[in-house]
């Protein structure tokens, strides 16, 4: 029977071509639409890192006061003081964590033919290479003992590996930043959480993955400047001795806390801590502390672009009409055929099955629009790159699930649209078609 | 003439068309009033001036490998005189930052040394007495800096600046009374002041985000050489010869000093490139906004055929009938057309209270501006006209409905 339906469906759709185009560009552009912009939206809004997304926390503490976060609803500055970075490290009241930023270092080659270069480079503690994953090709990360020692070692990711000893194992080997040497104690392996969640403050959530890592403690002696954000709402004073003791904040700052106890105990720490600072005379404010985990960071972030929902939005709207267009060009097309329904109805057919007749018509209808949708949809993740950082058009990408979805969507949709027009098919009075006719 | 009362009739047996045509003409305005405006929104900021000479002008982003922050102070001196001796360069500048390059610094400022609370945001540029002729800039009032002015000193330790230039947005922010030429400014926590010596038409800062458009135009240069291993060269080649100098200020910068990075994204661009790359994300917004609102006004254009042809086939002997009845062509055609029209405008009508609430809800989820109503009249005279227009075909295919249509199978 359903193959029956099948070619009565496809028989009718031929013998209105320009109708059954109509609408199959319709539905095509409609979802195509949707699709493109929601391939932008699901990569902005993925989760980097589902396994851990809520034990790692991000902890902020208030170190400005009222008077200067009056613009920001009384939240804590966005990165951390030196002071207070420190201070949290040194207690070390969560089971790992780090302080980190984007240091501004330069490769030198060993090869004197070979201009020095830039690429991605971060400063942090031991603790940040388990605590977020980072698996290895060789070697292993280095040790709290490193931390410790301010020791010039390194980490180097693959595509660095790859470029500087074309692939080969590095581990001990030396790597020049800014004309000293480290050496290399690991290899990691392909490591791109996106959005760069450990780093929002600075990339917006979206930048090209680390290439270089090195301890923080060493960054810091060797006074290496950020190449991300500082921010300081009075004068820091003259020199880097007094930016790092000043309120001008620039760090990051992760903890892991696997147990909603621990983290229960850590937003107490802080607020102890701040307390603490309160009596000390450093702060002039109570205690006004957040701890938040990935998943919030990115969303108090706002890490998904405003235009990613806008245009998620507008082309909602754009699929809405498309299926109000849909519907009406089917209600047009199916009352056109009341003789026919009528006869066959009158030949016996029950009301359900010209439910499942036109249901299954409007099905290929949707099949076709889909598919028609599947090629704009192409076309449209290729122009992401027009309104879209390059950072961010690189993630959207038409895959298999991105594929089925759009398939799905647009066959869904187009049933949807043709129950009421099926409906007002079902409708017709076999009596009255036969008379006259 | 107008024959509204039998359309009304007949439109009252064809329900669910009429409502249909009406939610899509509704829908489609609500969509194409906001995204017309989004468009207009985002063209306005990406032709906003810089206040500079955009022709002729290059920039080029340099770091430096392997010197101490503090020592680079004769690195930057030979790479300027070496650009200056290019035979296709007219004037070089190094800068902290240039307009819409994307980052730089900001700081608030005051006319009060006492006073708690800034009174303006500004940006900072700090460069020497070859910032105003790189840039090109237009200065009202006063003076350029002396090259007796200017100081090196580290980003991390700035001495106050005795002499700045501002920009007139910042001028007439901080006084607008006027008369800033020669006045006070405190910049950050600073107790000293700095006098305005300078007054320049317009300079813009250098980041394009919408959180800048408070102080889009407020700009301060302060006459200071930042030694810094991170630096901008802004390059201003004789008139014609930026091509050359394109090519021939990096290779003259290794050939300087080899021990520097210039990145090889975006480290050698001419202003034009600064400008495309900045605003990108407005002009692609733009498109995109342009490409739904097309395909949007032609979906909804074949929506109204597709229906009003099948209406026109339905009705066939009723028009035969009247025809027979003495109708001309024209009463017929014009029958369809104000159908059409009477639908629109109640399509239209729904749509503009539709487009107002949608424009309402983006303005509390995106903080977006409010709809101006000029866009909502644009968008309803077209979406009128587009609905006469659409109905154009059937319609005439109506009117030439034979007469003798009326006798056929009763």
């Amino acid at each position: 029977m359903f193959a029956y339906y099948l070619q009565l469906g496809l028989r009718s759709l031929r013998k209105n071509p320009l109708l059954t185009v109509l609408m199959v560009l319709t539905i095509g552009c409609g979802v195509a639409a949707s699709m493109t912009t929601y391939s932008v939206f699901r990569a902005t809004s993925n989760n980097p890192i589902p396994q851990k997304s809520s034990v790692l926390y991000v902890p902020q503490i208030d170190n400005w006061g009222p008077d200067s976060n009056e613009d920001n609803k009384g939240e804590p500055p966005n990165a951390m003081t030196y002071t207070d970075a420190i201070n949290l490290m040194r207690d070390k009241r969560a089971r790992r964590q780090t302080a980190l930023y984007p240091t501004a270092v330069s490769i030198v080659p060993a090869d004197p033919a070979m201009l020095p270069f830039r690429e991605t480079s971060y400063g942090w503690y031991a603790d940040a290479f388990p605590m977020f994953d980072i698996p290895f090709l060789y070697g292993h990360g280095w040790t709290a003992g490193d931390d410790d020692a301010h020791a010039a070692v390194a980490v180097i990711a693959k595509a660095l590996n790859d470029k500087l000893f074309d692939g080969a194992n590095s581990v001990g080997r030396n790597i020049n930043l800014n004309g000293r040497d480290y050496r290399i104690v690991g290899v990691a392996d392909a490591w791109n959480p996106e959005p760069v969640f450990y780093d929002v403050i600075n990339t917006n959530g979206f930048d090209d993955p680390i290439q270089v890592f090195i301890p923080f403690t060493r960054a810091v002696e060797l006074q290496t400047a950020t190449n991300g954000n500082n921010n300081c709402n009075h004068d820091a004073g003259k020199g880097w001795d007094a930016w790092i003791r000043s309120e001008c904040v620039w760090l990051g700052f992760w903890a892991e806390l696997p147990t909603k106890s621990e983290a229960d105990a850590y937003r107490q720490y802080l607020n102890g801590y701040a307390a603490e600072q309160q009596r000390s005379g450093r702060f002039r404010w109570a205690p006004n502390t957040r701890l938040r985990n990935v998943v919030e960071w990115l969303d108090y972030q706002k890490v998904v672009p405003q235009e990613a929902k806008v245009s998620l939005m507008v082309s909602l709207g754009f699929l809405l009409i498309c299926l109000v267009n849909t519907v009406g060009l089917l209600l047009a097309k199916f009352m056109r055929r009341s003789p026919e329904i009528g006869v066959r109805r009158a030949l016996g057919a029950k009301r359900k099955e010209i439910y499942i007749q036109f249901l299954i018509e409007a099905a290929a209808i949707g099949l076709a629009g889909g598919l028609v949708g599947l090629l704009l949809t192409g076309l449209g993740v290729m122009g992401v790159s027009l309104v879209f950082e390059p950072d961010i058009a690189k993630l959207a990408t038409l895959d298999l699930s991105l594929v089925l979805l759009t398939m799905l969507v647009a066959i869904a949709a187009t049933v949807l649209a043709a129950f009421y027009p099926t409906w007002r098919a079902a409708q017709v009075q076999p009596a009255w078609q036969l008379k006259s006719n | 003439m107008l024959q509204i009362k039998p359309i009304l009739a007949a439109l009252r047996r064809h329900k669910a068309g009429t409502i249909l045509i009406a939610l899509q003409i509704a829908l489609t305005l609500a969509i194409v009033c906001n995204a017309l405006f989004i468009i207009g929104q985002r063209l306005e900021r990406v032709r906003r001036p810089t206040g500079m000479v955009e022709t002729d002008l290059m920039a080029i982003q340099s770091r430096f490998v392997g010197t101490e922050e503090n020592k680079t102070s004769p690195l930057i001196k030979a790479d300027l005189q070496a650009l200056r001796q290019l035979p296709g360069v007219q004037d070089v500048v190094s800068l902290n930052s240039y307009p819409l390059r994307g980052g730089g610094w900001s700081t608030g400022v005051r006319t009060d040394v006492d006073a708690k609370n800034s009174k303006a945001h500004t940006t900072q540029y700090f460069g020497d007495e070859h910032t105003l002729g790189t840039m090109g800039l237009h200065l009202l009032e006063g003076r350029n800096f002396r090259a007796d002015e200017i100081m090196q000193a580290d980003p991390q330790a700035l001495p106050d600046s005795a002499a700045i230039i501002v920009s007139k947005a910042l001028a007439d922010k901080l006084y607008p009374e006027g008369h800033a030429l020669g006045k006070p400014v405190y910049i950050g926590d600073s107790k000293s002041p700095s006098t305005i010596v300078g007054i320049v038409e317009r300079l813009g800062v250098p980041w394009n985000g919408t959180w800048t458009d408070s102080f889009y135009e407020n700009s301060l240069i302060q006459p200071v050489q930042l030694v810094s291993s991170f630096t901008n060269y802004l390059i201003r080649a004789k008139p014609g010869q930026l091509a050359d100098v394109l090519k021939a200020a990096p290779a003259a910068l290794v050939k300087v000093n080899r021990m520097r990075v210039i990145p090889s994204e975006r480290g050698v661009r001419t202003f034009a490139q600064v400008r495309e790359y900045a605003y990108k994300g407005d002009r692609g917004m733009a498109i995109l906004m342009g490409v739904v609102c097309l395909v949007l006004l032609a979906i909804t254009a074949a929506g109204i055929v597709g229906l009003t042809s099948f209406w026109v086939g339905q009705r066939r002997k009723q028009i035969g009938v009247r025809r027979a009845l003495g109708a001309t062509q024209r009463d017929i055609l014009g029958y369809f057309l104000t159908e059409n029209l009477l639908i629109g405008v109640a399509g239209v009508a729904i749509g503009a209270l539709l487009a107002i609430g949608m424009n309402l809800w983006l303005v509390t989820q995106f903080e977006m501006a409010r709809l101006s109503l000029a866009y909502v009249l644009v968008g309803v005279v077209a979406l009128l006209l587009l609905g006469q227009g659409a109905v154009l075909a059937p319609a005439m295919r109506a009117s030439r409905v034979p007469p003798v249509e009326a006798t056929r199978s009763v």
